[in-house]
């Protein structure tokens, strides 16, 4: 009713405010035009300006002035540089590391210094014992074929940079998010500080973090590991308080009656309690260090990252999906290991033997030992050229992007009247009188809109705050992209909660088909995003519908899963109530589960929003026009930092606008239902 | 009325608690000074924002001793629990644990005092999902620094002891409740605690697993003798395991007697209401109805203590054709029962008022 109201004066002042540049009814003055500048300013005085010290140059052998904050940050940058070489190292083989300490001459007077890399045999057997250790046969398999593959296909040193970045970051994330976590859990004031914060930078997209951080810290693996953890930490501080929070107050009390001290309590009953959010949490930040290596290859992290980005840009179909699977394969062996090493049972009783107890560590040894003598006779075997028992090099690996490619074309022929013309007629009919629509929207209108829907929600504040937020962005320059990016992410949007809810809700009426369902989306949801982008990409070549699809596919994910969940949590008396009464599974279904489910769902649809978005900023890595696309531009642009950031930001608004209006509305709902 | 004789041969009772308030609220201790002494005005506190828990609470526990907290749901019995444990500091009063002021304790003797003298139970078992049922139990004992062999080979003398043979590594979420709240007494006793807490522990098992456990609580306490204090809220409970049973309502201590006191004669008219249901041969003992020996009268062969509770032996005195000796503790016989007695005892109420 209410909003049928809002909807007719929305439309009204849609036609009746006149499209005229000079009118601020049209548009807004751009008066927030200098505050990409303003960051910039703020970040050359930082890093040239703000209290400069003298330091001892080595290399000049003079004093030299440096301010304290460029000091600060680039000591960051090289302390994490220094122990992503020396993982890679440690498996890779070399002493860089051991040369950084010392001198170059040190490292070539002393050969021994240097050690050779293990045979990618030993690795794979290495990676299945360490499997079968923590869990059992069956973690055996996956991750020795996964790093088999990693290996045969020639991928293991690129692999071995993205895990090295990843080995890094993660435990990083892990900290930060468990330390703020737990701070956050003890202070109320700090919890309501972090979560606005929070909020920004996990909606932010990835690429608006790069020119800053390149700003503070260099170009290399160190900034892309910097910008990676920026972006990996929230989830991982969000889950523990979330999982803190859980806890029930007995266990607390009887922990303490226990006799534990404070911070036995914290480690020993809170967290441990907490674990299967704070492992969620775990399990996100992986996703996300994986999710950032794409993003974080513009700014010089080495890996799969960077030859997936190299293969896109050059539309080799084939190559990509070879890389992209590695990182899935990456990520899903990483979540195995991290969860089955979390659920390890310990056992008090057996009495082992000394060979029992060091069985795994004895298999490897002589397995290792194994491997070299193959590599040995590979050596005799492959007289000249590469020993392929030993080590198999990038690019020279099996591979099987020649059929894939092929394939592709194939498909192209044979499918490509059809796709086309299922592609223009998106475009042409749907797409562009859509965006055409938005774009003709007066900026009084849009207020009108949102900042209705915000009263009608949530009242007054809620009003205040998304006028607030979408008011930013009407003051800049860029209003006209955040409409074409808010018109994608709309789109996708619609079609991923359609989507979502009808697959929900059918799985949802069965129990086996919920189980699967959810798994299902547990599997996709370890892909990191942009590999979405590659079959759409194979489908749909370099065009909107790419994005838009890929976009769809990925955001329909949170959509399902929230349906599923929601409509199985409605009580099962409800539904007895309900076939009781004689009404039909449809009707059951529409009248009573849907609308308890309702306000779970929406939960759903807001990550939808978020996930949606995100995709729609990556699709600037294959040329679209929004705002991601500007953000690719100003990676390349003096000045870029302050743009990247500001646009950033913008996304980061609409998100936070989106989330206030169903977050409010959900909770508003679950009391009037008396769920919560 | 003299049951618990035997009980207070130490002079130091092991609990002690004077006027003990506990008052939620932001203004609590300030609203308190205002008042002296006394019961307080809830009414007027709840107006300030204040929410009363307990409200003037005084008593002891002597060693061994078996008292137990009744008040309907609200009535502040884990408050006053959760206060003499200090799991909440009490706002107001003075409370001594074995002569020492709880209050007055630092962090570190705190730990110390549950880690040497305290042991509770949770209605919820609040186990640790985490951590197997060996684990569990030897969780108190590992906080405490003793080594890994040494509390598992305690903690399987305590599953032992609550007869969980077998289960010692399983999960809690692999057993049942029962089970569940055997784990968390195991838990609570593998310290070897002097103080014995339990909150409402069998008011989330159903009836048959709850008779049982308070047949295993008995029985353990029967072999432990410690000094306890337990909540419930069912009469039929209490009457079962007390020594002596504290009423309270609305945070106060109505009345703290043995269950033949209360019963006989109800200190407030809440507790008269809250008694009058009960049937009295759960809390009569043979003694308060037997008769002056009779030398003319033929005996059975059956003979009943005099602390025996009517309703234990009530079945077997009526299957007897003649009256049957009561003996004491020294096994002389200081009366005779007549079944008569016995049948009003169980049949005759309503019709007269317990004689007072
Ligand atoms: N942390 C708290 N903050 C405010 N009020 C509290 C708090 N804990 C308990 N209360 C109040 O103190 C009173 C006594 O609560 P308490 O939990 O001791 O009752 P109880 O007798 O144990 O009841 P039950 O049988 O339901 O466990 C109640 O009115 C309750 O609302
Ligand atoms: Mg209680």
């Amino acid at each position: 009713m209410q909003f049928g109201l809002l909807a007719i004066i929305f439309l009204f002042s849609y036609h009746f405010v006149p499209h005229s540049e000079t009118s601020y009814f049209w548009r807004l003055p751009p008066l927030l035009k200098e505050f990409p500048g303003w960051i910039n300013t703020l970040l050359d005085n930082l890093m040239f300006q703000w209290l400069a010290v003298d330091v001892w140059d080595p290399v000049w052998k003079e004093y030299e002035q440096r301010p304290v904050f460029r000091i600060i940050t680039r000591a960051i940058g090289s302390a994490i540089l220094f122990v992503i070489i020396f993982v890679r190292e440690l498996f890779l083989g070399g002493a860089q590391t051991i040369g950084a300490f010392f001198s170059d001459s040190f490292l070539s007077a002393n050969k021994w210094l240097y050690w050779p890399a293990l045979p990618w045999t030993a690795i794979v057997a290495g990676a299945a014992i360490l499997g079968y250790q923590l869990q059992g046969a069956r973690l055996a398999l996956l991750s020795g074929i996964g790093v088999g593959y990693l290996c045969i296909f020639g991928q293991w040193e690129p692999s071995l940079e993205t895990l090295s970045f990843v080995l890094v970051c993660a435990p990083i994330c892990f900290v930060f998010g468990l330390g703020f976590g737990i701070w956050g859990y003890m202070n109320r004031s700090v919890e309501a500080a972090l979560q606005p914060l929070l909020n920004t930078m996990q909606t932010m997209p990835h690429f608006s973090y790069l020119i800053p951080v390149m700003v503070l810290f260099g170009v290399g693996d160190h900034a892309g590991a910097v910008a990676t953890i920026i972006f990996a930490t929230p989830p991982m501080i969000r889950l523990t308080i979330l999982g803190l929070k859980k806890v029930s107050p007995d266990i607390v009390d009887a922990g303490a009656m226990s006799g534990c001290t404070k911070s036995q309590l914290l480690f020993k009953v809170l967290i441990p309690t907490a674990r299967t959010d704070i492992l969620i949490g775990v399990n996100q930040v992986i996703m996300q260090c994986l999710a950032m290596t794409t993003v974080a290859a513009f700014i010089g992290a080495k890996g799969l990252g960077f030859n997936l980005k190299v293969a896109l840009n050059s539309l080799e179909i084939g190559k990509a999906s070879e890389i992209g699977l590695c990182v899935v394969l990456i990520a899903v062996i990483l979540d195995k290991y991290s969860l089955a090493w979390a659920n390890k049972q310990k056992d008090y009783f057996s009495d082992l033997s000394f060979f029992e107890k060091y069985k795994p560590y004895i298999g490897f040894i002589l397995l290792t030992l194994v491997a070299f003598l193959l590599s040995y006779l590979g050596a005799l075997y492959f007289q000249d050229g590469i020993n392929y028992l030993y080590y198999v090099p990038f690019d020279k690996g099996f591979t099987i992007s020649p059929f894939i490619d092929a394939g592709v074309d194939w498909f192209w022929e044979a499918f490509f009247p059809y796709l086309n013309a299922f592609n223009v007629w998106l475009i042409t009919s749907v797409l562009v009188p859509m965006r055409d629509a938005y774009l003709g929207m007066p900026v009084f209108s849009t207020f009108i809109l949102v900042m209705g829907a915000g009263y009608i929600v949530g009242g007054v504040r809620s009003a205040v705050i998304i006028g607030g937020l979408i008011l930013f962005i009407a003051l800049s320059e860029y209003w006209d992209r955040a409409l074409i990016t808010a018109y994608m992410a709309t789109f996708a949007v619609l079609i991923s909660a359609v989507l979502g809810i009808v697959v929900g809700s059918i799985s949802a009426q069965n129990r086996f088909a919920s189980k699967t369902i959810l798994s299902v989306c547990d599997f996709f949801q370890t892909f990191p995003s942009f590999i979405y982008l590659i079959p759409v990409i194979l489908l749909f070549g370099i065009t909107d519908t790419s994005v838009m699809i890929a976009a769809i596919v990925y955001a329909v994910i949170p959509a399902t899963r929230y349906t599923v969940e929601g409509l199985n949590s409605v009580p099962t008396s409800l539904h007895e109530a309900g076939t009781m009464s004689g009404v039909s599974r449809l009707q059951r279904w529409m009248n009573i589960e849907l609308p308890l489910a309702v306000p779970h769902i929406m939960l759903g649809i807001n990550q939808t929003v978020v996930f949606a978005l995100v995709m729609v900023i990556f699709g600037a890595l294959i040329g679209t026009i929004d705002l991601g696309q500007l953000i690719m531009a100003s990676l390349s642009k003096k000045g870029g930092a302050g743009i990247g950031l500001t646009l950033g930001i913008f996304v980061a608004f609409m998100c936070l606008a989106v989330d206030n209006l169903i977050q409010t509305w959900a909770k508003e709902r679950k009391k009037a239902l008396g769920i919560d | 009325m003299a049951s618990n004789e035997h009980l207070s041969t130490d002079p130091q009772p092991v609990i002690q608690c004077d006027s003990v308030f506990k008052i939620f609220g932001d203004r609590a201790k300030e609203k308190l000074a205002e008042v002296q002494g006394g019961i307080v005005d809830a009414k007027a506190f709840q107006e300030a924002g204040c929410i009363v828990g307990v409200n003037n609470a005084s008593f002891n526990v002597t060693r061994g001793e078996k008292l137990i907290i009744m008040g309907l749901s609200g009535s502040g019995k884990s408050t006053l629990l959760r206060c003499i444990s200090r799991l909440t500091d009490a706002t107001a009063g003075r409370i001594l644990i074995e002569g020492q002021d709880l209050l007055a304790m630092n962090d570190k003797q705190l730990i110390e005092l549950r880690r040497e003298t305290m042991g509770m139970v949770f209605q919820s078992f609040a186990l640790l999902p985490h951590k197997t049922v060996l684990e569990n139990i030897a969780f108190p004992l590992q906080v405490k620094g003793v080594s890994t062999q040494d509390s598992v080979k305690k903690a399987m003398d305590m599953v032992e002891l609550v007869g969980l043979q077998g289960r010692e590594n399983y999960f809690p979420r692999e057993l049942s409740g029962g089970q569940q709240q055997r784990v968390g007494i195991a838990r609570s006793l593998a310290v070897e605690p002097d103080i014995w807490f339990l909150d409402e522990p069998f008011s989330a098992l159903d009836p048959l697993i709850r008779k049982e456990m308070q047949d295993e609580f008995l029985r353990l306490q029967s072999v432990l003798n410690k000094t306890i204090l337990f909540v419930t809220h069912d009469f039929d409970e209490a009457l079962r395991l007390a020594d002596r049973i504290a009423i309270m309502k609305d945070g106060i201590i109505e009345q703290l007697d043995t269950p033949a006191n209360i019963v006989l004669n109800p200190a407030t008219e809440y507790v008269q209401k809250f008694t009058e249901d009960v049937p009295r041969e759960k809390v009569l003992r043979i003694e308060s109805v037997m008769d002056p020996v009779d030398s003319s009268e033929t005996f059975s062969n059956l003979k009943v203590s005099k602390d025996a509770i009517i309703e234990t032996v009530a079945e077997a005195v009526l299957s007897e054709q003649h009256p049957v000796p009561v003996s004491n503790e020294n096994n002389e016989v200081v009366g005779v029962l007549h079944q008569s007695k016995v049948i009003h005892v169980l049949f005759g109420r309503g019709t007269d008022k317990p004689h007072q």
